[in-house]
């Protein structure tokens, strides 16, 4: 075996590696380009998008967009969330008897597609909502709104003037609160209905049309700052910049949200400059992000909590005492200053910082003594063994594993049953779990949100029509439901948040819900972005402000 | 041919049942992706009763059946497109990617094999080996972040996620999803120089993984080849080793190694969950798992019958090139 013969065999060797390089150098794009100077392109998670229609849409991705591209009558004021003020409305009075609500518009505006924003566009928008009856149209039925009154209830007086009557005397700042929510976005009747498929009428559903509804799932009909251009699902959505947008127009001609899913990919395309902005980077790489020069992060405290949560129909875990034991039996020190660094801060109380009549309080410190003596009173000296429902995320999984680990040192035998997270929560709404690690986001920026998902259970019974997370607990409240009730009628605003108030102190020391902590948004930027800031809500991440340098 | 029908409308059949049934007993309510965590009960009710789901199974199982001999795969709960349209989109993605990969597995895997069997014992024989070792045993997951830290954030020599820069978002028409292709057809080479900058990474790990089995195989057909009598009379004859081993030994080793290059192709055309995330590739492996997440069952069920006919496809072709290339079928 020759010299010769060796590097003739290796030939196709060769051959085959320097196909490779071929393709390789092909490839020598320059990989550092930075991203266009008038386009915001942010890395983020956006599967959970499964319709762009505000009537629908109630996930959180998409909250951001609507919030974007659409106006509501009334928006949140982001530097005092326990306040709105207007966004297509100018103003608005309510009557002396709280029942009726008349906002005068904006004059002279107009949607993205040039028709003018008038009364009857948001009365029909009203109309569209409650008669599509999709899953967040009770934030606008729970004011007695339904498909045969609608058009009395919500309806343009004039060209510029709405109003919009309710069946009780509610706190205004509850019906203002409401309307801020992606539901309450105004929509372009006459762009929509151009789109709109006749329908036959039957017993589930008795109108001859679709209000557009094949339609605006994938398209756009609004009159905010940006509006939607692109949807392919799991993959991008672009916003451009609305030119016929009454108030000050973005700096940035579009943003591009690309769909990445792994923190540490996000990263590295911060890093390479593929991104300006990365949205769903996890503690460790959002540290490293803190720590490189030319990065910066940014974050804001979101509507989120998370909580452990205790099944009542567990003989063990229905005792009171075994409640209160099970909130010394977490090292809260330890999950914040590891598992939510940056990501979270411990919360004991189940209304998020900033929300009107927010409590802040927090008793319970890991204390495995006082934990034990509890348990003795409850006649479970020994201890007991439970399941534990956890999707397979974190950080739920790392404070499961370590509220497993505490609360054994208490002789509670804790086994973990891990799941995919669609998975865990079927279970848990059909009440079929022990102990279940939740999140809970607010439906709208209001206490009521909150207060009736935890404070209020109207009917304990396994068919019950209103399922709340008191219900899904077979938490059994007649006193605190009614409490909870009473604290939406009360229109002065500081009586109203010392009843929320009052409901949160009964909740922290009485219920089945563990509360852990708020969730905060984190983002990585690139040095280059400016202003950008998130809100208390997803769909409070306004985006025109933003510029790049 | 009858026969090969029968066969055939079997197997999708089974496909079908079990995927189906499979979807039914998961633990999952559907309705929940379509209707959200946060809806009335009634929302929820309503929702049910719309997808048919208080039906008994094999009802259901009916209706399904009766869409798709009609051409209805149903639509997607998650994308809200018809099935068939979101596999348009996702499936090309994916088949590029595998093309890419196997061109890349095949073209050096093949020779590594080759040199391995001929040099069986030696250095370089332990060189392939550990090659194919590693890339038998390394998470894909694991390479992958790695090669993108290296290649993509630290050297910049290629690009990092995705198919396609989001510069050419505005410029660039898809006209039949494969990229390349694409490129080549809209003559736009800087699209082009992107998409391959893009491609090479995820590919060449793909490739790299079936490199890992296909140079074990060729080695092992090789070395059978070797040890056959003909190949001693060849070198009696005096022949040159190159034309020994590479004209007459891989001649006949090409013949069971196409179907060990098909089967790796179908592998990588199922989608690489795992290439497919790290590298944000929005292909069919992605698409299916996160429906299946979802309890999209539509889709998981598009999805399936799109990969029967893939495996089936392959099977055929492979069995056409063997007759190809094995003189000995042909006569039978």
């Amino acid at each position: 075996m020759n010299r010769e013969t060796i590097s003739s065999r290796m030939r196709p060797l060769l051959a085959g590696a320097a196909f490779s390089l071929l393709l390789v150098s092909g490839g020598m794009a320059p990989a550092f380009a930075e991203t266009p100077a008038d386009t915001l392109v942010q890395a983020w998670a956006i599967d959970d998008t499964i319709t762009l229609d505000p009537a629908e849409s109630f996930e959180l991705s998409p909250a951001e967009f609507i919030g974007n591209a659409y106006d509501m009558l009334v928006r949140l004021d982001i530097n005092d969330t326990t306040k709105v003020k207007g966004g297509v409305a100018d103003s608005w009075t309510v009557s002396d008897d709280g029942l009726t609500y008349t906002f005068k518009l904006k004059p002279g505006i107009k949607f993205a597609s040039g028709n003018p924003v008038t009364a009857e566009d948001v009365a029909w928008s009203f109309e569209r909502a409650v008669k599509l009856d999709k899953s967040p149209a009770f934030i606008l039925t729970q004011f007695g709104l339904t498909g045969d009154n609608v058009t009395e209830k919500a309806k343009a007086a004039d060209e510029n003037t709405f109003v919009f009557t309710v069946d009780k005397a509610y706190a205004p700042s509850f019906v203002l609160n409401c309307l801020t929510a992606t539901i309450g976005a105004v929509i372009d009747k006459k762009l929509v209905m151009e789109h709109a498929e006749t329908k036959t009428p039957s017993d589930e559903y008795k109108y001859d049309t679709d209000f557009g509804y094949g339609w605006l799932k994938t398209n756009y009909a609004g009159s905010g700052p940006f509006k939607i251009r692109d949807w392919r699902a799991n993959e991008i959505l672009v916003l451009e910049r609305n030119d016929n947008y009454y108030g000050e127009k973005p700096a940035l001609a579009r943003v591009i949200y690309r769909h990445v899913k792994e923190s540490a990919t996000q990263r590295l395309m911060l890093e390479a400059g593929d991104v300006d902005v990365a949205r769903n980077l996890e503690p460790g790489d959002l540290d490293a992000v803190s720590k490189n020069a030319d990065l910066a992060t940014t974050s804001a405290p979101k509507g989120t909590v998370y909580y452990i949560s205790l099944n009542q129909k567990n003989a063990n875990l229905a005792k009171p005492e075994v409640r209160e034991a099970f909130k010394y039996l977490v090292d809260y020190d330890a999950i914040g200053s590891t598992l939510l660094k940056g990501i979270g801060e411990i919360r004991q109380t189940y209304q998020a910082k900033g929300v009107l009549g927010a409590l802040e309080a927090s008793p319970y410190k890991f204390d495995v003594a006082k934990a034990k003596e509890l348990l003795e009173k409850a006649g479970l000296k020994d201890g007991f063994s439970v399941t534990f429902d956890v999707r397979n995320t974190q950080p739920v999984t790392g404070i499961a594993e370590s509220f497993q680990q505490t609360a054994g040192q208490a002789g509670v035998k804790i086994e973990i049953i891990p799941g995919d997270g669609k998975q865990t929560l079927t279970k848990y709404r059909a009440r079929n779990h022990d102990l279940y690690i939740g999140q809970w986001g607010m439906d709208y920026w209001d206490p009521n949100s909150n207060g009736e998902a935890f404070t209020s259970n109207p009917d304990n019974g396994d068919d019950a029509s209103v399922k709340t997370l008191a219900w899904r607990n077979a938490w059994d409240i007649p006193e605190l439901t009614a409490q909870s009730k009473a604290a939406l009628l009360e229109r002065d605003n500081g009586k109203r948040a010392e009843m929320y108030q009052k409901l949160q102190q009964e909740a922290l020391e009485t219920s089945p819900f563990v509360m852990i902590f708020q969730q905060i948004e984190a983002a990585g930027l690139r040095g280059s972005v400016k202003n950008y800031k998130l809100g208390p809500s997803m769909d409070t991440n306004f985006l025109a402000p933003v510029t790049k340098q | 041919m009858a026969g090969f029908l029968v066969v055939v409308a079997t197997t999708y059949l089974g496909l079908l049942a079990v995927t189906f049934f499979i979807g039914r007993v998961v633990p999952i309510d559907p309705v929940l992706a379509i209707v959200g965590d946060r809806a009335p009960a009634h929302v929820v009710e309503r929702v049910r009763l719309e997808m048919g789901l208080d039906l008994p199974y094999y009802q259901q199982f009916w209706l399904y059946m009766k869409g798709v001999l009609s051409g209805d795969f149903g639509t997607s709960v998650l994308t809200t497109n018809p099935v068939m349209t979101d596999i348009r989109r996702v499936f090309p993605a994916t088949m590029e990617l595998a093309t890419v990969g196997t061109v890349i597995g095949a073209l050096i895997g093949v020779p590594l094999g080759v040199l391995a069997a001929v040099r069986r014992g030696s250095f370089t024989d332990q060189v392939v080996r550990i090659i194919g070792l590693v890339g038998y045993s390394v998470p894909i997951f694991w390479l992958g972040l790695l090669t993108l830290l290296v290649f993509y954030a630290r050297l910049g020599w290629v690009s990092g996620p995705g198919r396609i820069d989001v510069v050419f978002e505005y410029t660039f028409t898809p006209i039949t999803g494969f990229f390349l292709l694409d490129a080549i057809l809209n003559r736009d080479w800087a699209a082009f120089r992107d998409i391959v900058s893009h491609i090479i990474l995820p590919a060449s790990l793909l490739g790299y993984f079936s490199l890992a089995y296909i140079s074990r195989m060729t080695r092992s057909f090789m070395l059978n080849e070797l040890g056959q009598e003909y190949i001693v009379a060849a070198r009696a004859k005096g022949l040159s080793e190159t034309r020994i081993i590479w004209g007459h030994a891989l001649r006949n080793a090409a013949v069971p190694l196409v179907t060990v290059i098909a089967l790796s192709y179908a592998g990588l055309l199922e989608g690489s969950v795992l290439t497919e995330t790290v590298f944000a590739w929005p292909g069919l492996g992605l698409y299916i798992t996160n429906s299946l997440q979802n309890a999209d069952m539509n889709a998981v069920l598009g999805g399936t019958i799109v990969i029967g006919s893939v495996f089936i496809a392959i099977n055929l072709l492979s069995d056409v090139l063997y007759r190809m290339l094995d003189p000995r079928t042909r006569s039978r």
